[in-house]
């Protein structure tokens, strides 16, 4: 049995059981972080941040939400919006995060994808990234669901009657998860559980296995330097603080971390009170009905790229070219067959690939939300062949890409 | 050895303790999500098909989709006339022809609109179109609406019910 002494103070009583300095090194003081990085290293605790609004906002909303087909609609519109007090505010952070989330992990994203940062040991790193937006892509949509307005009854309808993949029919599958022929009481229930259950407790695990694959390889940084990180600690920890590539994760990193968060939080609130009427479709304001469809259906502005992939081909096609947008991005790090750790901008044609596939994302999502008439239309068809394209290319230009 | 082949028997009978009780578990997992009995009861509508005028479209409500009911005049079967397999689509109860089909574009499940003055159907979401049988017209629906399963019952159509006009239809091929 471990010994125990008399604790000389409340720390130290806490030390002996739980080992809190300890814990306090590993997780903080002695958790070494680059320092050649920029503003760009800090979405992570944005997102962090992110996160936590939408939980505290969500346990707030959950108190006065009513799963239920009749009154769900009132539960959020009148009860939540006119008779809590301070209501509006829970829902409009609630709503608001849930768009800006995926604004920011579109920029984690592709800051990841410009310094090659889920190459060499770092490809757990992506991939728990990529399943964490799968589960928050699932999480948005099932939260879309339960204020059951118009945009959340005809979303439900055409998302879940993609899982009857096309020509094969399998309706009794879409029935399956609907619980019933059409969205109804079943299918709000059991996406009101995976909303705030297990979608949830998904993406905390993820979490955890997102930042525990970070602790081998470390943080990447704007070269790509390879960093003997126990030789630079050490160096650190000697006293030459200003000769070591690394720096303590807290307080040094964490005080340009918060200041970065800070900034974000003045953007993020000024949407709250300002402007949250983007994250909240007008359609939606009408109280779901299975027999008027609205004229025109599109899913928030972050599925826009992928439902535009979707939307130009016929049904098989473009259930394909679909289910390909969804997973590719899972598989960069082995599509990827340049050695090189560097920024995008030194590596050759995979700069021109990077741009090339930033923009052709904006224009997807920019044509996604456009009625699929006339020219938008071909552009649209030329967008998602170009997204398809850039991605059978890359395996092939960085195979070609010199070492540098 | 000895202990180690016991530890094996031991993680091998708690193997299959635990491999019964997952498949166990899953299946009741999939039977919970399944739709209510009550759900899959309420599944019947009766129509009286007397109530309809020519060029009208009505939608109907049959297990919570609304199906399109359009009776059509003599002109408008002229024009379905031309094509055989369309014919075939109609039902046709004491002399008058009629639409019946379920409103959901057979592409992503919108609602297509009818429009009376060009006689055909345009759904808003895809861009989809369908003629005045319900047959597809324009790209990306792969199929004309899909025909409920009903059974005719002198001027009466009970929808849910397979006559044996809706067992003819899928054995053509005419629906699904």
């Amino acid at each position: 049995m471990a010994h125990f002494t008399k604790a000389t103070s409340v720390k130290d009583w806490f030390n002996q059981r739980l080992a809190i300095d300890k814990v306090e090194k590993v997780m903080m003081s002695e958790y070494w972080i680059p320092k050649n990085i920029n503003f760009l290293w800090a979405m992570g605790m944005v997102l962090v941040i992110t996160f936590a609004l939408l939980l505290v906002s969500g346990i707030f909303l959950l108190m006065y939400y009513q799963p239920n087909v009749t009154t769900a609609f009132d539960s959020v519109n009148y009860t939540i919006m006119r008779e809590v007090d301070f209501g509006w505010l829970w829902r409009h952070v609630h709503g608001v995060a849930a768009s800006v989330v995926f604004l920011i992990i579109y920029i984690h994203m592709f800051t990841g994808i410009y310094y090659g940062s889920y190459k060499k040991g770092r490809e757990m790193i992506w991939i728990s990234g990529m399943l964490l937006f799968v589960a928050f892509s699932a999480e948005a949509f099932s939260g879309y669901m339960l204020p059951w307005g118009q945009m959340s009854y005809w979303a439900g309808m055409v998302i879940t009657n993609l899982f009857a993949g096309g020509s094969l029919h399998a309706d009794g599958l879409v029935e399956w998860i609907r619980g019933d022929y059409v969205p109804a009481q079943a299918f709000l229930t059991r996406f009101f559980m995976l909303h705030v259950l297990l979608v949830p407790l998904a993406i905390m695990g993820l979490i955890g296995l997102h930042f525990g694959a970070l602790r081998i390889p470390h943080v990447n940084n704007q070269d790509g330097e390879e960093i003997d990180f126990d030789e630079e600690s050490t160096k650190y920890l000697a006293g030459d603080k200003a000769g070591a590539k690394v720096m303590r994760f807290a307080n040094d990193f964490m005080a340009k971390d918060m200041m970065v968060v800070g900034v974000y939080l003045v953007f993020f609130f000024y949407l709250v009170f300002f402007h949250f009427d983007f994250a909240m479709d007008p359609v939606n304001f009408d109280p779901a009905n299975g027999l008027k469809t609205p004229a025109h259906i599109y899913p928030e502005w972050y599925f826009l790229w992928s439902y535009e992939i979707l939307r130009p081909f016929s049904t098989d096609t473009g259930l394909i070219a679909f289910a390909f947008a969804q997973v590719i991005f899972v598989f960069l790090p082995f599509l990827d067959r340049s050695p090189n750790t560097v920024p995008a901008s030194r590596r050759g044609l995979f700069k021109i690939w990077f741009w090339a596939m930033l923009v052709d994302m904006i224009v997807l999502t920019a044509m996604g939300k456009l009625p699929p008439a006339g020219i938008f239309s071909t552009i649209g068809f030329v967008a998602a062949l170009t997204f398809i394209g850039l991605w059978i290319l890359l395996p092939i230009i960085t195979k070609m890409e010199r070492k540098v | 050895m000895k202990n180690n082949s016991r530890r094996g028997f031991m993680g091998m009978a708690f193997g299959a303790v635990a491999g019964i009780g997952a498949v166990g578990s899953l299946y009741a997992m999939k039977k919970s999500w399944d739709p209510l009995p009550s759900v899959k009861a309420a599944g019947f509508t009766t129509l009286d098909m007397n109530d309809y005028k020519e060029n009208e479209l009505v939608t109907e409500k049959w297990r919570g989709k609304p199906i399109f009911v359009l009776k059509l005049n003599s002109k408008m079967l002229e024009k379905v006339k031309d094509k055989k397999s369309d014919m075939d689509r109609l039902i046709e109860i004491s002399g008058s022809h009629y639409m019946v089909t379920i409103g959901l574009c057979t592409h992503l499940g919108c609602i297509p609109g009818y429009r009376p003055a060009e006689e055909n159907f345009l759904c808003a979401c895809h861009g989809g179109m369908y003629d005045l049988s319900g047959d597809v017209t324009k790209a990306p629906p792969p199929r004309g609406l899909d025909i409920p399963p009903f059974k005719i019952d002198g001027t009466k159509l009970v929808l849910g019910e397979e006559g044996p006009e809706y067992k003819a239809m899928k054995e053509n091929g005419i629906t699904l």
